[in-house]
């Protein structure tokens, strides 16, 4: 039978909207206001989970982000569900189901349970010691280690929920509303700072909101009523914007913070669909008020983690704020006077407190007073031994404690409870601070880390910043505003605040047992089940640094981070080793500081919108047309197009035929175009180019050859004269952007004397290359009056004309071999000239091509593409391409580089040409030449770059970059694949038409 | 994410920019009159100084300007920015 623990209706809590919810398949209710924790804890359920590593029954720990046990799949099974939510954070709603994690075959019975009895043989490291032998084994070993561990399951189909990003600039961004936050956030506002309050929950006001005590007062109210009129006046100020339900992930250089902002998790299924699930902010503030405030910390003692055993901060949540009690019977365990607020809100709920166990020999504070008269007994200087309850705690064992706090004595008194309030003092929230950068400090007194620096840009308030009573929250909140607002008055110095609280606190990280250390487990990571025993078991063997503790044992790397445990495991090195914290440091705090799903890092670049696509003008066509695509650079570039159910090869063939029998036609528009101007253009291109430029005349066309200062190829393209102080410059379709890059890096900083301007104008041209021996023709037929007789309009050069009312550009140049024309129009004209085209050449039969048949139409002339055939690691020389490296220039980008003892070198690799000994074998790209089969280990000599079959010379070509090529022709070498050894010859790499009279023709 | 301050635009965020390596590294006026060694001086050495470095930015993806940044690689913090041609601030 389910149990009710709701004690008092509670304002945050609506009991008329009562919903139902699933947990593990079976059907609760709680209320609009709850959180799955806090349903779950009111139907008296504790055991939510398993353990990761000995599947140990674990239960609801806290009331916040930093849960490390109860961590729950949300709606399993289908498209919505998430894997390691906190169910502390979840708000529950109409049909939410959720389950537990890491058990099989049930939270109740697991089997996985067995590894809690084998715990001794599996200390720290005990993978990394197992399984190392034998090292081929890994794989077998990994499939059923990646099966008995791992947390939830991911979803397996796509995400229905939609994602968004949003840019946030403000002048003050404020971290946390509680009431540090919300007093920092109000004065910023009212200075008329652009104000950013973000909380990670769905109210506002902290810990502080349900502080119903008289023990504190502000200006005579109880904490909570004062904080709820100055949450009331934020509703009002302009300039204050407030974000709840919004958790920042991560804090960067420069005041720069990504939030995770949720939007409709809260929601009913129903009411989910089209609207923006989570937004991820992008914030970009000019002053920064952390205001993250502290985690209670727990007391690492044996048996410390049983379902149960809760941080006492958490059991007075529950039940202050959810109106829930966690337990019937319940017992307290602390090192300071906070677990006694806590009693206290039980007491006067009438919840039984049947004892509280103090590890300091006394306490002075009216409240230890108060809970003294309830009649609560106060075990002073014992420490709990042990605890006893597999799936539910059942009682608690304790000793007297020694005076140094290292053993205990007497004898042993058990108390029986359902549920343990452990108070372990606070741990400033510094996770986002140190993420930005800053350095923290070790606090002697106060056995904390602190913000070290406040600057101009940043400060920490309130507990994060080490002030934990109100007085002194209020107080040194005034000095930091009108410090970092630059302000005269806050306000903040009249409040009148009265508290009663003594600080004394009694620190010691691992508390002794009975049992020696060996016997216990006393755990300080509870996600990942890293014990006191094992860090001190890494200490021993050798492990110095914190960093490789932490990875060694696991601590602090579950997807809590080990928000609770990590100072006990620093406080635990600190003691054996014998240093001191400070000089220790900490482990690095990573962003996300809670998980962040993928679907809000993407935003909406999903699908089609996963990277940006271009198309050129003429895209159209080739769809209606059929072709295949292939992605270069981001272009969509049509690749082949395959007729009556061709494959590849067959279509490339026909196409390739085609273009050299009578006409073909490729889109050529992606090709970078870049407008070169200014009276020292010709020096320019003379200075960035291998070749010479001055003695080019207008009208005509040069191919060129463009090095890196080291020497090696980087980009190459013709670039035609349009007038004296006129080129345009084409460049490979994926360098375009570099080149560009490139060629204003050396104008603005190495020769700013130079009078030239540069323009890309790739994307307002479209081009359409027509090929073939009919090209003439076809040509002739789009523009009639345009003399095209090789006199006129020779090989390499350039003629404008019209194609009706459209301006043409019209370079004759050859990627092919074949006689043609590049037409480039106006990018708006691109899809109508390619139809002319088309349309034109219906009587030569005229082709589409895509870019695999260009490249086979190259490879047969034996043309580089920069970037295939080149790797960034050949010159020009290695290319054999002497020809067009300038003998007379005195210096070009990469000369000086092509006469390094290296670059110079006979046996570098070379470009040269390889045939097949059977001409029908087709080698494959990247495949490996070597000299000789009977060596062992045998040298590489080299590679294949590009290889096709050529349907033109109807045998295999290739071409192949091979150690001392040049000096190779005719040499016979060897292509050793997986299941036979090709024969090959090195060969002249031009295959087609070495004389190069096709041109003409 | 740095915010960038470009002497041309403003105060930008960090991805319209790149980052250029090293700054006042001159192109050698005269590269054939260079020994192997000198010419390798120019080409590949750098100091990759951990603390304050001068270096060059180019601001890629907004007015495409190069400019100069004075940066300590240990903390990320921008203490100077001025054009290309201009003299860098003494330390």
């Amino acid at each position: 039978m389910t149990k009710n623990l709701r004690v008092k209706s509670s304002e945050y809590i609506d009991e008329t909207n009562r919903i139902s919810f699933k947990f593990n398949g079976k059907k609760y209710h709680g209320f609009k206001g709850d959180t799955l924790a806090s349903a779950l804890l009111a139907n008296d359920i504790h055991l939510v989970g398993r353990s990761f590593k000995y599947h140990r029954p674990r239960g609801i720990m806290t009331s916040g982000s930093e849960e490390p046990n109860a961590i729950v799949q949300i709606n399993p099974g289908t498209n919505r569900t998430e894997p390691n939510v906190r169910a502390t954070e979840v708000e529950i709603y109409e049909g939410l189901e959720a389950s537990s994690q890491n058990c099989w075959p049930s939270v109740e019975f697991d089997i996985g349970g067995i590894n809690n009895f084998l715990s001794p043989f599996l200390p720290a490291g005990f993978y990394y010691k197992t399984f190392m032998w034998p090292a081929s084994f890994w794989e077998k070993y990994e499939f059923f280690i990646r099966h008995s561990a791992g947390l939830g399951k991911s979803p397996t189909s796509s995400d229905p929920d939609i994602y968004d990003h949003r840019n946030v600039h403000c002048d003050v961004l404020v971290i946390g509303a509680g009431i540090s936050g919300i007093l920092a956030a109000k004065n910023a506002a009212k200075n008329n700072f652009k104000t950013l309050l973000v909380d990670e929950k769905n109210e506002l006001g902290g810990s502080t909101i349900f502080e119903n005590t008289d023990f504190n007062k502000i200006d005579n109210k109880t904490p909570s009523e004062w904080l709820k009129k100055e949450i009331e006046e934020l509703k009002s100020i302009k300039n204050l914007e407030i974000k709840t339900r919004t958790s920042i992930a991560a804090y960067h250089q420069y005041n720069y913070l990504l939030a995770r902002e949720n939007l409709t998790d809260h929601l009913e299924t129903k009411n989910k669909t089209n609207k923006v699930r989570q937004r991820l902010l992008k914030i970009r503030a000019k002053k920064v008020i952390l205001a993250t405030g502290a985690l209670e910390r727990p007391l690492i003692f044996n048996n410390n983690d049983r379902p149960g055993i809760m941080l006492s901060s958490a059991v007075k949540k529950y039940s202050e704020f959810y109106g829930v009690a966690c337990g019937n019977k319940n017992v307290f365990f602390t090192n300071n006077d906070s677990a006694y607020e806590s009693a206290l809100s039980l007491y006067n709920k009438g919840i039984t407190v049947a004892a509280i166990i103090d590890i300091r020999d006394q306490s002075k504070s009216k409240i230890v007073k108060k809970v003294e008269e309830a009649g609560i007994k106060i075990y002073w200087s014992h420490s709990i031994v042990d605890t006893a309850g597999y799936k539910r705690l059942k009682k608690v064992t304790i000793m007297k404690l020694s005076n140094d706090g290292t053993s205990v004595t007497g004898s042993k008194v058990s108390i029986s409870c359902d549920c343990l309030g452990v108070a372990g003092g606070w741990t400033p929230a510094v996770h986002l601070y140190t993420q930005s950068g800053s350095k923290l400090k070790f606090d002697d007194e106060k056995n904390v880390f602190l913000p070290n620096q406040n600057t101009p840009e940043q400060i920490s308030v309130g507990s994060c910043s080490g002030d934990f009573k109100i007085d002194e929250i209020i107080k040194n909140l005034d000095q930091k505003l009108k410090d970092t607002l630059n302000i005269k008055e806050t306000g903040l110095d009249n409040i009148k605040v009265e508290i009663d609280q003594e600080s004394s606190k009694r620190n010691i990280w691992l508390l002794p047992s009975d049992k020696p250390l060996g016997k216990t487990k006393p755990f300080v990571d509870y996600q990942n089940d890293a014990t006191a025993k094992d860090i001190k078991l890494a200490l021993r063997e050798g492990f110095r640094s914190i960093e490789h503790v932490k990875r060694y044992t696991t601590t602090g790397m579950g997807t809590d981070q080990g928000k609770l445990g990590n100072m006990h495991a620093l406080g635990i090195i600190a003691d054996t080793a014998g240093v001191k914290m400070g000089e220790l440091g900490t482990t690095t705090f990573r962003p996300p500081y809670t998980p962040l799903t993928f679907g809000a890092i993407v935003g909406r670049n999903v699908g089609e919108f996963f990277d940006v696509f271009r198309r050129t003008p003429m895209n159209d066509w080739h769809v209606q047309n059929k072709a295949e695509f292939e992605n270069v650079g981001q272009w969509k570039r049509a690749w082949y197009y395959p007729v009556n159910g061709e494959t590849m090869h067959q279509a490339v063939q026909r196409e390739s035929k085609a273009a050299r029998e009578s006409a073909g036609i490729l889109d050529a528009s992606t090709l970078g175009k870049i407008d070169i101007q200014g009276s020292d253009a010709s020096e320019f291109l003379n200075r960035v180019y291998t070749n010479a430029w001055s003695k080019l005349g207008i009208g005509k066309c040069r191919y060129g050859l463009m090095l890196n200062e080291d020497g090696m190829v980087y980009d190459d393209g013709v670039t035609t004269r349009l007038g004296e102080n006129h080129y345009i410059m084409t460049t490979t379709t994926g360098g375009a952007a570099n080149v560009l890059g490139k060629l204003e890096d050396y104008l603005q900083t190495e020769w700013p004397e130079l009078d030239v301007y540069l323009t890309s104008v790739t994307d307002h041209y479209a081009t359409a290359s027509l090929c073939g021996p009919n090209s003439k023709k076809i040509l002739k037929k789009i523009i009639p009056d345009l003399d095209l007789s090789d006199e006129n309009f020779p090989h390499m050069s350039f003629k404008e004309a019209n194609i009706g009312h459209i301006q043409c550009r019209i370079m004759r140049i050859s990627f092919t071999g074949e006689q043609s024309y590049e037409i480039n129009v106006q990018a708006s004209y691109g899809k109508d000239l390619w139809e002319k085209c088309i349309e034109a050449g219906q009587e030569f039969n005229i082709t589409p091509y895509g870019t695999e048949t260009m490249h086979l139409l190259r490879a047969e002339k034996g043309f580089i593409i920069v970037g295939q055939d080149t790797d960034g690691t050949m010159t020009p020389i290695d290319l054999q391409m002497d020809w067009i490296v300038s003998k007379k220039k005195y210096d070009f980008i990469g000369k000086r580089s092509l006469y390094r003892s290296d670059t110079m070198r006979e046996d570098r690799k070379q470009l040269v040409g390889l045939l097949t000994d059977d001409p029908k074998i087709v080698l494959e790209e990247g495949a490996q030449i070597v000299s000789e089969l009977n060596q062992s280990p045998v040298e590489m000599l080299g590679h294949v770059t590009s290889s096709y079959f050529s349907p033109n010379l109807n045998k295999s070509i290739a071409l192949a970059v091979v150690r001392g090529g040049k000096d190779m022709m005719g040499k016979k070498l060897f292509v050793p694949m997986e299941n036979k050894n090709i024969n090959v010859t090195v060969a002249n790499p031009v295959f087609y038409d070495a004389k190069n009279e096709r041109l003409n023709a | 994410m740095f915010l960038i301050n470009c002497p041309y635009c403003g105060e930008r965020d960090q991805q319209e920019f790149k980052a250029g390596g090293e700054a006042h590294i001159e192109r050698p006026k005269q590269p054939t009159e260079l020994s192997d060694d000198e010419w390798a001086e120019y080409l590949f050495m750098r100091k990759n100084i951990k603390g304050v470095q001068f270096e060059r930015w180019n601001h890629a993806h907004g007015c495409r300007k190069w400019f100069n940044m004075v940066r300590d690689t240990s903390n990320d913090e921008i203490k100077a920015i001025y054009k290309m041609g201009e003299k860098p601030p003494s330390q």
